[in-house]
């Protein structure tokens, strides 16, 4: 007897994947409701915001001409602190290596930061853990940041600083504070920060002896004192209210002022911190620079951007909306080894892939940078480190002046927002620049 | 006696003049007139000088002090010896917010009373006070030791570390993480120390000792109400 023939199944409804509940969010409930505690992790904002892939450059053609490539000179140095220190940071490109622990990162890491940073003219910077020999050593110009926890503080290294950064907050965490997880504080570690072995280090979110504007004046003014007007002051700021946070740091005395946006990374925090608290990098250099711009101050005091800088293109652009350097701490990162596919193996080991491991609190990192491990660590050869670093920092630098000519300028900083279009809305009225094809700045009515 | 008054020199070139005094210096008796009340007096020193303020300064009075030593004859605004590295600071008065804030080692004594966050972030200084303190004082003490002859505010010693309080008189509250401990002959002996050289007759079977229950030293979900 034949089998009945296979009734066609019912139509049914296709299973769909929610939009609100991705795998990934339900992945994280699970782990929430699992540990009973939110995420840790280092870098920036890894969800897609308006950046400087959203704006193109409107090369020169007939209106105006462009200067010839390997010819024509484009400037490219940089002079930082020019308001009140009696030795302002001359560099030779505007591209900064951010302030990144040691603690944070290993010893040869800082070394091989000092070593790029020096060998491409430009100036790196301590971190949340204080100065170490082989940084000052390897830096030609290093910036000593001065932050809330005031880990290994002292006058002696404040004064072999070539300059002072005053850290208000950063992109990845506006308003909020540090951790180190014990694994990290390695007998050296524990030693300069004063603190026991193996124990969690908490990083204040706030300076122990100022708040406020007011007290700020009166704080860079005893730093001032303290280094005999000799060195600039920077004071960092993680981007939320640029505009007014520009104009108190410059009322404060400020002679540089570093904008870090929320693509800006941070040693650890918690991931709800770095994806929903700050600005992109994007939205906040035309407020700050309308800051300066209003207080008469623009080139007067510096304007630093950092957070989510990759390439060429992206220092161009934020120099075209009017900074005068840029930072970059992720990126660096990346050019000393990390994340490097080549460790693929262990990333798998770790629970994660090449790109995307950011649990840089837990010292495990298989390209030996973000750890205080003695094995790890001795898999960076920090004169190897540095020299990619290096070639980076050039790269950068001859894509920006590519840019530059096109545009008919024979100096970075000559750029300008008029040189930049937008490809989507946001990016136009973030940038203030018009959307592509057409004249409309959004926003353009309701400046800061 | 070398005198800088301030009246007639400004505050950049009198620092310059005491920061320009080394280990070898033969000026090691100084004295500041008219401080009235500005800030940053006396910053940044690096030799084993006296210096005498006579009257009251503002913010940051004797910041990042090393080896120097201090006498303000007079009150204190914020961030008297913030930072301190080595050397004495002495306040005949009163201290305001965050004295001896982050301090890394030397003594700072203040006679009068100190305000909120004395000692706060200390990391290894010294402080002897022969009055009150205010709330959060020594928040997130590392190192060293603090002496309170009288009270002390709200939350004291919240999210200590390593550092030592002891206190004559009433505590307010404590903060996150420290409790009172036992006091041992050696806490005696530290006390009676610091006391003698803080100029104060206290007797220091009277205080009592408070540090860290290191509950919170390493990230426990079952603590996370307690931070």
């Amino acid at each position: 007897m034949n089998k009945p023939p296979e009734t066609a199944a019912a139509p049914r409804t296709e299973p769909i994947q929610s939009a609100t509940f991705t795998p990934a969010v339900n992945a994280e409930i699970r782990r929430a409701a699992a540990t009973g505690i939110y995420d840790i992790r280092g870098g920036g904002t890894k969800r897609a915001v308006p950046h400087f892939d959203d704006l193109l450059f409107l090369g020169a053609s007939v209106s105006r001409y462009p200067l010839e490539g390997y010819r024509e000179t484009c400037d490219t140095s940089v002079t930082l602190g020019t308001r009140y220190a009696q030795n302002p940071i001359k560099l030779h490109i505007p591209i900064t290596i951010a302030g990144m622990s040691f603690g944070a990162l290993s010893g040869p890491a800082k070394e091989a930061l000092g070593r790029g940073a020096t060998a491409a003219g430009t100036s790196t910077t301590t971190g949340d853990g204080g100065m170490t020999a082989e940084e000052r050593g390897h830096s030609d110009k290093l910036v000593y940041q001065y932050l809330p926890s005031r880990y290994g503080m002292n006058p002696d290294d404040l004064r072999k600083a070539d300059a002072i950064e005053m850290v208000v907050g950063q992109g990845a965490k506006p308003g909020g504070g540090g951790m180190l997880l014990g694994q990290k504080i390695s007998d050296r570690v524990a030693d300069m920060r004063n603190l026991p072995k193996g124990i969690d280090q908490r990083s204040a979110c706030r300076h122990p002896d100022w708040t406020g504007p007011d007290d700020l004046e009166i704080k860079l003014t005893e730093l001032r004192e303290i280094t005999q007007w000799k060195i600039p002051i920077y004071v960092k700021i993680g981007a939320t209210r640029p505009y007014f946070d520009t104009t108190l740091a410059v009322k404060a005395g400020a002679d540089v002022v570093v904008i870090d946006g929320m693509q800006g990374g941070t040693a650890a925090t918690q991931d709800v911190f770095i994806e929903h608290v700050g600005l992109p990098t994007l939205a906040c250099i035309r407020p700050a620079v309308k800051a300066l711009q209003d207080l008469g101050m623009h080139r007067k005091v510096q304007l630093v951007v950092s957070g989510g800088i990759r390439n060429g293109a992206d220092v161009a652009k934020a120099m075209a909306l009017g900074a005068d350097a840029v930072s970059i701490g992720t990126a660096a990162l990346i050019a000393l080894g990390d994340n490097d596919p080549k460790w693929e193996a262990e990333y798998q080991a770790l629970g994660t892939t090449a790109g995307a491991y950011d649990d840089w609190h837990e010292g495990n990192d298989p390209a030996g940078i973000t750890t205080q491990d003695p094995e790890l660590m001795a898999r960076l050869d920090p004169i190897e480190a540095g020299r990619r670093l290096k070639n980076y920092l050039k790269v950068l630098t001859l894509e920006a002046q590519t840019i530059a000519r096109a545009c008919g300028k024979n100096n970075l900083r000559n750029l300008e927002p008029e040189d930049l279009c937008a490809l989507t809305i946001e990016a136009a009225a973030m940038a203030g620049v018009p959307l592509a094809g057409t004249s409309w700045i959004p926003g353009a009515e309701a400046p800061f | 006696m070398q005198i800088i008054d301030l009246d007639q020199t400004d505050l950049r070139q009198a620092n310059a003049q005491l920061q320009n005094q080394n280990t070898a210096t033969k000026l090691t008796a100084w004295q500041i007139l008219n401080p009235k009340g500005a800030h940053a007096i006396a910053v940044g020193l690096d030799a084993p000088i006296d210096v005498t303020v006579e009257g009251s300064t503002g913010y940051y009075c004797a910041g990042m002090n090393k080896q120097a030593r201090l006498r303000i004859n007079g009150s204190v605004g914020p961030g008297v010896a913030e930072n301190m590295m080595s050397g004495t600071v002495i306040i005949e008065g009163d201290a305001s917010q965050y004295a001896g804030a982050t301090g890394h080692g030397g003594l700072l004594v203040i006679k009068g009373n100190a305000s909120s966050r004395c000692g706060i972030s200390m990391k290894g200084i010294d402080i002897v006070v022969h009055g009150n303190i205010g709330h959060m004082s020594a928040f997130m003490g590392q190192s060293g030791t603090m002496v309170v002859c009288g009270d002390a505010g709200e939350a004291l010693g919240d999210s200590l570390y390593e550092a030592k309080l002891f206190v004559r008189g009433a505590v307010k509250s404590l903060g996150a993480d420290c409790i009172e401990k036992e006091m041992r002959p050696k806490d005696l002996a530290e006390v009676q120390a610091l006391l003698e050289r803080a100029e104060s007759t206290a007797k220091p079977s009277e205080f009592k000792r408070y540090g860290s229950a290191r509950k919170l030293y390493n990230f426990d979900v079952d603590h996370a109400g307690d931070y």
